[in-house]
Parts: C-alpha cells; sequence; structure tokens
C-alpha cells in the first residue's frame, strides 16, 4: 500500500502516506498511524524507497520517501503476486455448482 | 539479495546507532503537527486537537521500540546492552565474582588438562596417516602381544586381511660416533615398518624391505628427529656417516619426521635399526629361534573393507597351522587385534579404564562447581527478588530478566573458562616437558590442540547454562506484586529449595572425590611399606651390558668377577651382588617356563609356571637384602660343570610342588629339558611393578646362565656422593669403554612407582580441589543463611538464647545438608573405589582408617566453612541490629 501510494503521488512524508491510506481505504483501515514509521524503515532498507529532508506545506523539516527504481520493480511483482492472488480467490467466489458438473 | 543488504544495513547503523534517534523525534513531531494542523482546520481547539493527533498516532514508546526493533539488530543490541548491564553488576560484588571464576577456572583448568592427556593417550595417539586402521597383533589368551620372529614372518606373509605386518622391537644399545660413547634407545624395525606407517624420510631416505637379505645384511640407521637434533646438532651431513653400534659399524641413512616416535606413545626412541641386524643390538637374541618371543609388536592396516572379526578368523587359522606345524614351540595360538599406541590391552586398557575414570571425576568437579555456583547464584536471585519484581512490575517480560541472568552467568562461565584455559596450557606445557625418569625414553606431548580448545569452550558454555539455569524457576514464579509490597520472598518454607539441594548434591559429589582420593592415598603408601622381596635401602645399582663393548662369550663372565671384585675393594661397601636384570628397577626380563619333573611332553601348554627368570651371582641375596627362606645360597663352584641347581621363591614352590615346604631338594625341568635342583626358597617379591599379585621367579646361577646384561647390587655404608664415584671409577679402572648407568635401587624404582604415584597423585589433586569447592559451597551458603536471619538471630539474642542455641538456628540447617551430603558421598564413594581397586594396589574402601580419614576431613571442612558465618552470628550486637532494622 505504502509503494502505491508512493508511485501514484510521487514524493511524501509520513503523515501524508498516512492519511493518504486513510483516504483511499475510505477511513476504513484506521490502525495506529505511528505503526507506519517502522515499516517505512523496512523499506528503506530493503532499498524500495529512499528519504531525503525537505520542506513540507507548513515549512517546516520533514521527510520525504521517494519510491526506488527497485521499488517500482517490487510494487510490480507484489501487483502480479495480488491480482493473481485475488483472481484465484475470485474465481472460487464465483464459482456454482453446475459450473463443476 | 535483499535480506542480506537489509541485513547489512541493520549492521551499519547498529555500528552508527547514535544518529537515528534525532531522526526520528523530528518524525514524529512533524507528523503531529501536520495532524494537529489539520484538527486545528476541522474545528478544535488547540489542546483537544494536539490530543486527537497524539492519540490516532499510538503509543509512541512502544512504536519507538518496533522501530528501534526494525533499525539494528535487535538480538545482538540486546545482548550487548546485557553485558554492560552484568559487567557493572558484577564488579559490584568483587568477592563474589572473584569466588566464581577462580571456582570455575579450576574446574574448567582440570578437565581441559585431563582431557588433553586422554587425547594424546588415547583419542588421537599417533601421528601417522590412517591411524584408524592400524591394529597390533595381540595373543588371545593373554594381553600380551609378543611374537618370535619366525611367527612373525609367517603372519606376515600368510594372512590376507591386512596391509603389510610390521615389527618392531625397543631395545637399549651402547653408540660411539668417534667421540663419548653413550647408550641409545632404540627401535628395532621390519624392512617393512616405515612403508606399512606411511612416513616419509625428513632427510636422506628409511629404512625399507629391499634392504633385507637374512641376519645382520642390514648395517643402516635412521636417526629419530629429536636425536639427530641434540646428538648431530641437526647436521646435514650426518647423513651418510659410519657409527659404532655396540662395536659394529653401522650407516646413517637418514632421519625421521619431527612427528613421528615410533608406534607407541609412550616410548621415544632415538633412532631405528633394522630387526635382521637385532642380533647385533643383542647378541641373546635369536633370530631364526621360534621358541624366542621377543618381538616386542607386530603391527598393520586391515585392508579396506575387511572387519576386525575377520582378520581375526584369518590369524586364527594362520595361528591353527603354526601350532601343527611347530608343536615344540608353538602351543595354542589364537589373536585378537588391539590398538598399537599402548601397547595393546597390556597398558591400553588399565590406561583407559583409568583415564575414562579421571575424566569423569574431572567432570564431576565441574558439575559439583556449577552446583556451588548454582546455590550461589539462586542466593543473589532472591536477594534480587526485589530488582527483578520491578523489572517485571515496569513491563519486562519474563524472558527478557531469565536473558539477563544467563548473560551474567555466561560472562561469568566465559571468564572463569578463559582463565582455566590459559592455566591448563601452561600445565600441559610443563608436563610436554617433563622427563619422569631420566634413564627411559619416557615422554609424553600435550600441547593441546582444536580437540582441547573445542571442548573447554563446549564445556564453559554447558556449564554457564548449567549454573545460570538454576534461579530459573524462582524468576517464573515471581509476583511482582507481592514483592514489591512486602520487601522479602515468602517462601522460606521448610521444603527444601533448589539451592538448598544443589548443595547437597555439591558435597555429596565432593565427598566422593575426596573418598576416593583418601583410598588412593592409602593404598600408595601401603604398597610401598609392603615387601619388595629386597631391602632398597642403602643400595646402589650400576648396570652395564657387556655386550655393548664387544665382549662374548667366556670373556663376559670373567669380567663380570672382575668387576664384582673391584667393588668389593671400595671401602664403605659390604657386599657386591649381580643380577641379569634388577627387580623393579629394569625391563627384559626373562621369562622361563618350570614344569613338574614327571612331565616329558615339554610343550609350552604343559608348563606349571611362567616364572621370572634371574641369573645371579652368589653374592646377590645377600647385596640386595633378601633373606633365603631356606636352603642355601649358590656358590661360585655351582658352575657349567656342576648339576644345575635354582633357588626359587614361595609362589614358584606352591606352583611346582604344590606348597613351600616340600620344594626343597627336589627337581623340576626347564624348557630344554635341563633337570633343575631346587637348593633353596625365597619369599616372594615385586619384580616387574608394585602391584603386581605375587608372581612366581626362579634364580639361577650366573655360571649356569650367563648373561652379558648385568646389574651389580652394591650395598655399602657410605652416602651416595661419595660411592658414586668410586663405583665409576672401579669399572672405568678395567674397561674405559664401557657404557654405565648408576643410580640408588629406591630411585630406580620411580619408574615401576610411576603409574601408582600418578594416579594417587592426579586423585588427591582432584580431592584437593573437591574439598576446596565444598568450603566455597558451605561458606556461601551459611553465610547467606546467617546474613538472612541477623534480625532473628538479634530478637533472639535480645530475648535471651544462649550462643549455643544462637548458633544452632544459624547454622544447623547448614551443618544437616553437609551431613546429608558427606554420607550419601561416602556410600557413592565406596562403591567408586572398587573402580580404584583395580589401579591402585591394596586400595579398599573397606578401611577404618580411611572411613574415619572421610568423616574427619568433611567435618574439618565443615567446621573451617562455617566459622567465620558463625563469628559473625555470635558478634551480633542486638541492640545496634534492631536499632538499624
Amino acid at each position: 500500500m505504502v509503494l502505491k501510494t508512493l508511485d501514484v503521488l510521487g514524493p511524501l512524508h509520513g503523515y501524508g502516506i498516512a492519511r493518504r491510506i486513510e483516504q483511499i481505504s475510505g477511513d476504513l483501515l484506521a490502525v495506529n498511524q505511528g505503526t507506519l514509521y517502522p515499516v517505512l524503515l523496512k523499506l528503506e532498507q530493503e532499498g524500495a524507497i529512499t528519504s531525503d529532508w525537505g520542506a513540507s506545506e507548513n515549512n517546516r523539516r520533514a521527510r520525504f520517501y521517494r519510491l526506488t527504481r527497485e521499488g517500482r520493480k517490487q510494487l510490480q511483482v507484489e501487483t502480479q503476486d495480488w491480482e493473481q492472488t485475488a483472481a484465484i480467490i475470485g474465481r472460487f467466489f464465483e464459482v456454482k455448482a453446475e459450473d463443476l458438473s | 539479495m535483499k535480506s542480506l543488504r537489509r541485513f547489512f544495513t541493520r549492521l551499519v547503523s547498529l555500528a552508527t546507532r547514535r544518529t537515528q534517534p534525532e531522526r526520528l523525534r523530528e518524525e514524529i513531531e512533524e507528523h503531529i503537527a501536520l495532524q494537529t494542523a489539520e484538527n486545528l482546520r476541522a474545528g478544535l481547539s488547540p489542546v483537544e486537537a494536539r490530543r486527537q493527533a497524539m492519540m490516532k498516532f499510538g503509543g509512541v514508546e512502544a512504536m519507538k521500540q518496533d522501530y528501534r526493533a526494525e533499525r539494528g539488530l535487535p538480538l545482538v543490541e540486546d545482548l550487548l546492552h546485557d553485558l554492560r548491564f552484568a559487567t557493572r553488576v558484577l564488579r559490584k560484588s568483587p568477592g563474589f565474582t572473584a569466588v566464581a571464576v577462580v571456582t570455575l577456572a579450576v574446574a574448567i583448568g582440570a578437565n581441559a588438562v585431563v582431557f588433553s592427556i586422554m587425547n594424546a593417550l588415547i583419542l588421537n595417539p599417533l601421528h601417522v596417516p590412517h591411524a584408524e586402521s592400524l591394529y597390533a597383533i595381540q595373543h588371545g589368551n593373554d594381553a600380551s602381544l609378543n611374537q618370535s620372529y619366525p611367527d612373525y614372518l609367517d603372519l606376515r606373509d600368510r594372512n590376507r586381511t591386512l596391509e603389510g605386518l610390521a615389527a618392531n622391537n625397543g631395545a637399549q644399545v651402547g653408540i660411539d660416533t668417534g667421540e663419548n660413547p653413550s647408550r641409545a634407545w632404540i627401535n628395532e624395525v621390519s624392512g617393512n615398518y616405515f612403508d606399512v606407517m606411511g612416513v616419509q624420510p625428513y632427510l636422506g631416505r628409511l629404512i625399507h624391505e629391499s634392504d633385507e637379505h637374512g641376519p645382520n645384511s642390514a648395517p643402516y640407521i635412521v636417526l629419530s628427529h629429536a636425536y639427530w637434533r641434540n646428538h648431530f646438532a641437526g647436521d646435514r651431513s650426518a647423513v651418510g656417516r659410519v657409527v659404532q653400534v655396540n662395536k659394529h659399524p653401522f650407516t646413517i641413512v637418514g632421519v625421521a619426521p619431527p612427528d613421528f616416535h615410533g608406534t607407541l606413545v609412550f616410548f621415544n626412541p632415538d633412532f631405528y635399526l633394522p630387526i635382521v641386524n637385532a642380533e647385533q643390538a643383542e647378541p641373546q637374541k635369536r633370530l631364526n629361534d621360534r621358541g624366542r618371543r621377543w618381538v616386542f609388536m607386530t603391527l598393520g592396516h586391515l585392508k579396506p573393507g575387511v572387519t576386525i572379526a575377520q582378520a581375526v578368523a584369518d590369524l586364527n587359522s594362520i595361528g591353527a597351522y603354526l601350532e601343527k606345524t611347530y608343536p615344540k614351540d608353538d602351543d595354542k595360538r589364537t589373536f585378537t587385534l588391539a590398538r598399537p599406541s599402548l601397547y595393546g590391552d597390556y597398558l591400553g586398557k588399565p590406561m583407559r579404564a583409568f583415564m575414562t575414570a579421571l575424566m569423569l571425576l574431572a567432570g564431576l568437579i565441574l558439575v559439583a562447581a556449577c552446583a556451588n555456583l548454582g546455590s550461589l547464584f539462586a542466593a543473589r536471585a532472591a536477594d534480587r527478588s526485589r530488582e527483578v519484581a520491578l523489572r517485571l512490575a515496569l513491563g519486562a517480560r519474563r524472558s527478557r530478566v531469565l536473558r539477563q541472568l544467563f548473560t551474567e552467568a555466561l560472562l561469568l562461565s566465559v571468564t572463569g573458562g578463559v582463565v582455566g584455559i590459559w592455566a591448563s596450557v601452561f600445565v600441559l606445557r610443563g608436563l610436554s616437558a617433563w622427563q619422569p625418569f631420566a634413564r627411559w625414553p619416557v615422554y609424553l606431548t600435550v600441547i593441546p590442540d582444536a580437540n582441547v580448545y573445542g571442548m573447554a569452550v563446549l564445556l564453559t558454555l554447558a556449564s554457564g547454562f548449567l549454573f545460570g539455569a538454576v534461579p530459573v524457576r524462582q524468576v517464573l514464579h515471581t509476583d511482582p506484586y507481592e514483592i514489591v509490597k512486602s520487601g522479602t520472598l515468602r517462601n522460606a518454607g521448610r521444603r527444601m529449595s533448589v539451592r538448598e539441594l544443589a548443595l547437597v548434591v555439591e558435597i555429596a559429589i565432593c565427598a566422593v572425590l575426596v573418598t576416593s582420593s583418601f583410598v588412593a592415598v592409602r593404598g600408595l603408601v601401603r604398597s610401598l611399606h609392603g615387601s619388595f622381596g629386597f631391602e632398597p635401602q642403602y643400595a646402589m645399582v650400576a648396570d652395564t651390558d657387556l655386550s655393548m663393548a664387544g665382549y662374548s662369550g667366556e670373556s663376559v663372565i670373567a669380567m663380570q668377577k672382575h668387576m664384582i671384585d673391584a667393588l668389593q675393594k671400595i671401602p664403605g661397601v659390604k657386599s657386591v651382588g649381580l643380577i641379569d636384570a634388577a627387580p623393579l628397577a629394569s625391563g627384559g626380563f626373562t621369562g622361563g617356563l618350570a614344569f613338574t619333573d614327571e612331565t616329558n611332553d615339554l610343550r609350552p601348554g604343559n608348563a606349571a609356571a611362567d616364572a621370572y627368570q634371574f641369573s645371579i651371582s652368589p653374592e646377590y641375596f645377600e647385596a640386595a637384602g633378601t633373606t633365603l627362606g631356606s636352603g642355601r645360597a649358590f656358590s661360585w663352584h655351582d658352575d657349567k660343570n656342576a648339576p644345575a641347581v635354582a633357588v626359587i621363591n614361595q609362589e614358584l614352590a606352591r606352583k611346582v610342588f604344590g606348597s613351600g615346604g616340600k620344594a626343597l631338594g627336589k627337581y623340576f625341568k626347564k624348557r630344554d629339558g635341563t633337570r633343575v635342583q631346587v637348593i633353596g626358597i625365597v619369599g616372594d617379591g615385586k619384580y616387574q611393578s608394585v602391584t603386581e599379585a605375587p608372581e612366581p621367579a626362579m634364580f639361577l646361577p650366573i655360571l649356569q646362565s650367563p648373561s652379558s646384561q648385568a646389574y651389580f647390587v652394591v650395598r655399602s655404608t657410605r652416602d651416595d656422593a661419595q660411592v658414586m664415584p668410586a663405583i665409576r671409577n672401579a669399572v672405568h679402572g678395567l674397561d674405559a669403554s664401557l657404557p654405565l648407568y648408576i643410580e640408588r635401587w629406591s630411585k630406580a624404582m620411580d619408574a615401576p612407582l610411576f603409574g601408582p604415584r600418578m594416579a594417587t597423585l592426579s586423585l588427591g589433586v582432584l580431592g584437593a580441589m573437591a574439598a576446596l569447592l565444598s568450603i566455597t559451597g558451605i561458606f556461601g551458603m551459611a553465610a547467606y543463611a546467617v546474613s538472612k536471619r541477623l534480625r532473628e538471630l538479634g530478637i533472639r539474642m535480645a530475648l535471651g538464647a544462649q550462643r549455643k542455641e544462637v548458633l544452632a538456628t544459624a547454622l544447623g540447617r547448614a551443618l544437616k545438608l553437609l551431613a546429608a551430603g558427606s554420607v550419601a558421598g561416602l556410600l557413592l564413594g565406596i562403591l567408586a573405589s572398587r573402580v580404584l581397586a583395580a589401579i591402585v594396589y591394596q586400595a579398599t574402601p573397606r578401611d577404618p582408617v580411611v572411613l574415619a580419614g572421610v568423616v574427619l576431613a568433611m567435618s574439618l571442612l565443615g567446621l573451617v566453612a562455617t566459622w567465620i558465618p558463625a563469628q559473625r552470628a555470635l558478634a551480633l550486637d542486638p541492640a545496634t541490629l534492631l536499632r538499624e532494622e
């Protein structure tokens, strides 16, 4: 989700990412925003994202996260994986008794 | 790939950890500021906006912890953290730390030393390729390995299961390199010896099968590396030189590699000489006599895929063939295979048993040390229950608290282990350099190798976990609420705690060790004061071998007579006797079969006894201090022309004639059919080792049974320093080229006493260690008990309790534990001593002195250990104490 958000919206700071995820999910995913940061750190260590200091909207120092090439690749792979999984699960929901006979 | 990269990033951030928390703090602040701003826009009051923002963010501390866990390597970080904390805690109680480290160092050091010796003697003794398939041929009926040379040749050529069979035999020769003739120990080796062992020369070449062309056909010798370095100054041109061995010229053809010391662990020959030339080294040997089993050992590698059982079957079929073909010389021949390094089972079996027992005892010491530390640890954990409770109350997980305790235990054990290993290396260096007997080439290289270090590290970690585990239950059952409220642990019940159990176990183990060392020491003392059959005090033995100086035949006996006369003339000398091999002072004993007079079929199986056979001069018994039970001693008239006579000992008389009383004047037969009349009977003595059971022995007159090897026993009233040079002058006055070795008889007995002495010494050391451990254990326990109950004791004293009652309260439990442990240990020790009896002669645990000694020792230990705590309890001033608390 973090990767997709960054992919769609470009570089963002932590708060931004948290807000977007909330917005996109329609406030259905309202976890503690704090839990986002360890995830960001993990992604950064894996090399999927990088971060720089920049100025936020209200001109404070904020850290902006940006997707790397590798991150983009990872996103692609994971998107595919997810679509495949979703498709499979989907088929199970769609299946009807007469289809199998 | 990804995880690897992550790992390195984490590693780096572990190293540069200071900059990061700043970044997180700033990010959090920024996040909350933004959220607050948003909330403000939504119309909340500033205070409420911030509060909502914080709530939305969630627990900052928990998140920080997760963040930290993601960033670095939490395991390593916690470990470092625990280590720092443990160091701090341990530094705060230097007494405890010192006791723990020393205890562990001693225990682990002892284990490392014992294990190194075991490693060098048993596990990894020979440095030859494929040592695991190397076996020596051993006789099936008795654990001896001797073969005659013709039998060896048959075994070598007829077997189909060994890669090649080599033979070797140790001997002593005189060597003359052009200067100063000296004695040297040699290994007489078959031509294929080095090739069977797979040894490559260090210099020149080794001896090969192609050198052998019948008796005395290969005048070549190969020097050992050490001998070449010490006696030829490492001179490469030594190869090719001709030296005189027993006055026969031999050419040095090469030098053996430095790590090859022959195939016996404890015998380090100076050089190697072809076995076909053995008659030149020792003229009494007969290369082609099938009945003389002088070849010390035959050994070879099993062919690949051949099992021991197959090889034994193969060898036994050869044995059956030998028995059928040579009935006169070869009786029932069955064979087994054994490890060559400790001379088959002869030394190997008792040695393995002893080393295993010693290793076990050393292990017990370590367990006792762990029990000791475990109980101390548990006591500390109880004292620290408040600290633990506080940490638990503040939200520390129990596993985290335990990890901290284990870190502390491991830090202690590792420190102790390092000190112990370091000390053991010193001890082992000393042992390797030590040559227990000046005249035998016996020494053992026990420099620790990877095996030893591995073992020590393993033991260190294991012991850390072992004693660290003692307080685990205590921590797991800690109820922080109760403790923080009331201040002490409530479970001071009557039930025996883990701590007390550990102490009892420890004391029991220590009592076992103390008992065994008492039993061993007592056994040794007894065997030293037993009867040897001669009186070693005030007697010197001077030995020489006339064949080394080129004497043979009649000239030998003439020279020996001259020497006796010359020695007798030394002022202060009371008597001089000659024997071909002095009891308890030499090797190279001759065996002689004795048959009853009625036996006509003189095959070895029909012999009534296989006795030690000694050749002596008429004055020997007087010089040796052996008293004749009945009959007469020899005279110089018992010569070749007189009837064959012998003096025999009680045991031989019993075996051949049924009892000592009936033997005098009767006849027995020797293997060659000679009828020998018994003219005297002496008491049983010790001949080869002090721990042997009574062995049959016969003494023959030197004129009827000549020997070039001679030990002159010189009994004198003057002190050694004067007699020794006088003996040397007297002998060298007759022939300056005679190699001569003089020592006190009691000194010469060091060799046969070595085993029992070492056994006693090692057991004594272990016993002393155990005693020390039990003192620290009881002391710790008693001191702790007193300090815990100071207040109670103070109240009791204030209420008028007597000193006796105070002591009983304070130390009663410790002493009860001591008694329980001691009794258990004593019983176990008595059981264990049965094992000891096999090694230490006359070691019996059912000895009132031993039992009393152990009881006394344990009570003394108890007294010493409880002395200081008792003083502390008695010195209490109730007034001060009650005011303080």
